[in-house]
């Protein structure tokens, strides 16, 4: 998989822009259906009946599959749509940023810390 | 004719909601950035604003890709939220001013500018934090106009764009026939980023020259690019883009009353201001 950097290139970061959104529309409309319970129950019940209605492609099915972030994102993933997925376990931010990291939680809760000392 | 009393921008992050369900405001981790809220209740016994105007960017609760505006405005008599995939509490529903903002719809496209016009819109917690921080008790005194600027599908508008956004809504309340007193509001930021390897990403001495700026210069942050405002405050710290608006909002004599800077609520550097309009 290639993440693209954006011109300025922005270390670590991949701008949700045209072609990410081409890349990431059906696994981010599924992630948009979780706003609903009832999706969120359907998906629990049966994962690869729900990946398979919205059309996931191979490396998208992988991604969710592996709750894996990074691997979400590459896969034309948006964060704000991400989110919803994650919620279904119970996930928090602290979670999710330690995991893209390769932190451990408190590492990365001491990273945030940090940044407000001067 | 209406009256712009000022603008309060705050952070918007979803962990306030689980911290106000579970009454943890006073504990240490969050009470600094609770405690940053009193001067501005204060503000508002005195000044009793009639009508919010509430710029923010929406998460994926009311937008999906299928159709994302740039801006979008409320004209909805009523405005509720949902659990957003992750069961933020809810709130009770706000009352949309629906004379407001159909004058700024006309007055919108007039200027140049053309919001998709929604009469059904979900609120996300973008807008009903900020209000429960203003209105701890949820009663809403106020009425509600919803401005959404898009921060999630790139290209994003420019900083420069929001804040002529903003002057355009200024102008056009203070022409409004109304003896209403309305309060901006623009929710988000201060800089964090969520995703990727660079997640966890905060920049205080940004954020500090950025606060500095609404009040002393506000066209400063107008200078740089989309790219070079994420590269300074991340990708979600964008949303400074609604506090750019609120300000421009403001068209008469500002001055600062209250701000709070807490880092970290969550993954954000939390930011707060009450700029008074005169």
């Amino acid at each position: 998989m290639t993440m693209r950097q954006v011109k300025d290139d922005i270390p670590g970061t991949v701008l949700f822009d045209s072609r990410m959104a081409r890349r990431g529309y059906a696994l981010n409309k599924m992630c948009y259906s979780f706003n609903d319970a009832a999706n969120r129950q359907a998906f629990l019940a049966d994962e690869d009946a729900y990946c398979a209605k919205y059309g996931l492609n191979a490396e998208q099915r992988e991604a969710i599959r592996s709750r894996n972030v990074l691997q979400l994102l590459a896969a034309g993933g948006n964060a704000y749509y991400l989110a919803k997925f994650a919620g279904i376990f119970g996930l928090d931010m602290q979670d999710i940023g330690a995991q893209q990291t390769g932190m451990t939680k408190d590492e990365f809760k001491a990273k945030l810390l940090a940044a407000g000392k001067d | 004719m209406a009256t712009i009393v000022g603008s309060v921008t705050t952070s918007h992050v979803p962990a306030i909601g689980g911290a106000i369900a579970r009454k943890v405001q006073q504990e240490p981790y969050w009470k600094p950035f609770f405690d940053g809220f009193g001067p501005v209740r204060q503000w508002l016994a005195d000044v009793r604003p009639d009508t919010v105007v509430l710029f923010y960017n929406d998460h994926g609760l009311n937008f999906f890709l299928d159709k994302m505006p740039t801006f979008a405005i409320g004209a909805a008599p009523e405005y509720r939220n949902a659990d957003e995939g992750w069961g933020i509490p809810q709130v009770p529903p706000f009352r949309g001013d629906e004379e407001l903002s159909w004058h700024l719809v006309e007055a919108l496209v007039a200027d140049e500018f053309d919001p998709v016009v929604c009469q059904e819109m979900l609120v996300d917690h973008a807008f009903t934090l900020p209000m429960a921080l203003l209105w701890p008790d949820q009663q809403w005194p106020v009425k509600v106009v919803p401005i959404c600027i898009n921060t999630v599908l790139f290209p994003l508008p420019s900083a420069a764009r929001c804040y002529r956004l903003g002057q355009s809504v200024g102008r056009a309340v203070q022409r409004w026939q109304s003896d209403a007193k309305v309060l901006v509001l623009g929710t988000g930021g201060l800089s964090h980023q969520l995703e990727g390897e660079r997640a966890g990403y905060i920049n205080k001495e940004f954020d500090r020259k950025f606060m500095d700026s609404l009040t002393r210069d506000p066209v400063w942050a107008t200078q740089f690019s989309i790219n070079e405002l994420v590269k300074q405050v991340g990708t979600q710290g964008i949303e400074l883009l609604n506090w750019l608006a609120a300000r421009g909002a403001l068209t008469g004599s500002v001055r600062e009353r209250h701000r709070n800077y807490h880092i970290p609520i969550s993954n954000t550097a939390s930011g707060l201001m009450l700029l008074e309009n005169r």
